[in-house]
């Protein structure tokens, strides 16, 4: 069977050449990077060497890099290490309605702990408004977290514009660039950030691996107490390979960056067109052009989105949804909900996101695919036939 | 996730659609929360001569719904009656958990348009 993977915001498989530059790690040099010997010491300069690839793929400073195990380990280590590091400046902080479950819950932990959190609500596009973060700033105000693009709708925040309202009013930054990062450019600068979060997974590194990008000296208390890895921040044997994994990844990123835009926004107006063209009563979800690339997301009325993901599946195809169907807590997701989706019209959501490897022949296949199952679960549907008006 | 017996029936539900006048009519949940579920059914010498279907929801309410249609089909009303939530998941070698309540409407649905059928009979 024909098989199109449409996910890369799950995961994207590991190049080729990171698993190559992967594998001397794991037997030929085993060593440890504490170590003071020739092994060590030649292992500790591997580390370092990976460091200036991943913060050249996001324009920072190789000391502004810890290594860690995830996107989610790299939000966690933002928001709680800024919150207990600052604690006694001021406990209260800002995140967006729509960030990920590892900025929420961690906010939602400190809630807990006699912090305040307030959630900003967006647009119906997942856009925050800069004029709302600035009123929602107080003098008690110690971080600020929003994302700069989103996974479930490729909405992609004006981060250097809600930072400068930061930076005025003396509030850390930090964004979530998990979804980002590989896909469009980020650059810490740019972006005038104070912590930035990315992640293997979503650039051809295997999972297990990501890194969190602080400014200069910023003080940041760590989760994970040990020795003196990744000066102080992060205890634990650093994870060679897969720290080698990610730097061969953010190499990659960094050379094939525009080639990559340019076929990933080519997919996306063929999806997006093909679907609009060809199926009725269809809403794009997120911004029509401040989004990903490779991203692509819509909610089709009358249909529910798992049983479409897996009739999809039946062909072949690969993509995601936000229906409460899908998820364990049947729960609709958040972020649909705070775009203002009614709730019958969230169910029928469906996500495809695209990388390098996907090819125009493949969105021909799955315009095609995705038709009959919509035609199929409408003609099932109760919902469908009062649309119809019969 | 799913049984393969669940995704027969969800791949090939051969009694979705509607009977036009039927003898009763039974629906339920709601879009909002997820999975609605129309039964209609056709009634000859008090058994169950049709059942058809409409169904909004995941693969296991799409599952369900057809298997309650194939069990009901041919029996009495007294024994259409008799389907529960547990034979239904039984017939299709297990739901998930969490869909054991949610979307295994099915016999709910029928039994519904048992009443409604009965109600316009017996008034």
């Amino acid at each position: 069977m024909k098989s199109v993977y449409m996910d890369h915001a799950s995961a994207t498989p590991v190049r080729e050449q990171v698993i190559e530059a992967m594998l001397p790690y794991f037997d030929q040099h085993f060593g440890n990077p504490s170590t003071v010997y020739d092994m060590g010491l030649k292992i500790k300069q591997v580390i370092e060497e990976q460091r200036a690839k991943v913060a050249k793929l996001i324009g920072a400073k190789p000391q502004e890099i810890i290594f860690t195990s995830s996107g989610a380990e790299s939000n966690n280590l933002a928001i709680k290490g800024v919150a207990l590091a600052r604690q006694k400046k001021g406990r209260h902080i800002i995140i967006s309605a729509i960030e990920h479950h590892s900025v929420l819950n961690s906010a939602r932990f400190f809630e807990r702990m006699d912090f305040e959190v307030t959630f900003l609500p967006v647009d119906e596009y997942g856009l925050v408004d800069p004029e709302r973060l600035s009123r929602a700033i107080r003098s008690d105000t110690i971080l600020v977290s929003i994302m700069h693009a989103n996974n479930e709708i490729g909405t992609i925040q004006p981060i250097s514009e809600l930072s400068a309202i930061c930076r005025e009013k003396d509030v850390l930054f930090h964004t979530d660039a998990v979804a980002s990062v590989g896909n469009i450019p980020v650059d810490v600068n740019e972006l005038n950030v104070d912590l930035l979060s990315l992640s293997g997974v979503s650039i051809g590194a295997p999972k297990g691996i990501g890194a969190l990008y602080f400014r200069d000296n910023l003080r940041l208390m760590p989760l994970i107490h040990g020795g003196i890895q990744e000066s102080g921040r992060r205890g634990g044997t650093e994870n060679v390979p897969y720290i080698v994994g990610l730097g061969k990844a953010s190499v990659l990123a960094v050379e094939e960056l525009f080639d990559k835009m340019n076929h990933l926004e080519k997919l996306r107006s063929l999806i997006i067109s093909g679907v609009r063209e060809r199926i009725e009563h269809v809403k794009l979800t997120g911004h029509p052009d401040k989004r990903l690339p490779g991203h692509a997301s819509f909610c089709i009325e009358a249909i529910e989105g798992e049983a479409l993901i897996y009739m999809l599946n039946q062909h072949g195809i690969y993509s995601n949804t936000g229906s409460a169907c899908a998820s364990k807590a049947l729960k609709t997701s958040p972020v649909l909900v705070a775009i203002g989706t009614p709730p019958d019209l969230a169910q029928g959501s469906i996500v495809f996101t695209m990388d390098s490897s996907n090819k125009v022949e493949e969105i021909e296949y799955v315009l095609v695919k995705l038709y009959l199952a919509v035609e199929k679960l409408r003609s099932l549907s109760p919902l469908w036939r009062s649309k119809e008006g019969i | 996730m799913y049984s393969e017996k669940v995704m027969e029936h969800f791949s090939n539900p051969h009694n979705a659609g509607i009977i036009e006048n039927a003898d009763g009519i039974g629906e339920v949940g709601n879009p909002v929360c997820g999975d609605m579920m129309a039964f209609y059914i056709k009634v000859k010498d008090d058994k169950l001569a049709d059942v058809k279907f409409k169904t909004f929801g995941c693969v296991a309410a799409i599952a369900v719904s057809n298997i309650v249609s194939e069990m009901a089909k041919g029996k009495t009303l007294q024994e259409a009656k008799s389907i529960t939530k547990k034979n239904v998941a039984k017939a299709l070698d297990g739901l998930p958990k969490e869909k054991m309540h949610c979307s295994n409407l099915g016999a709910k649905a029928l039994a519904e348009a048992i009443k409604d059928y009965e109600k316009k009979k017996y008034g």
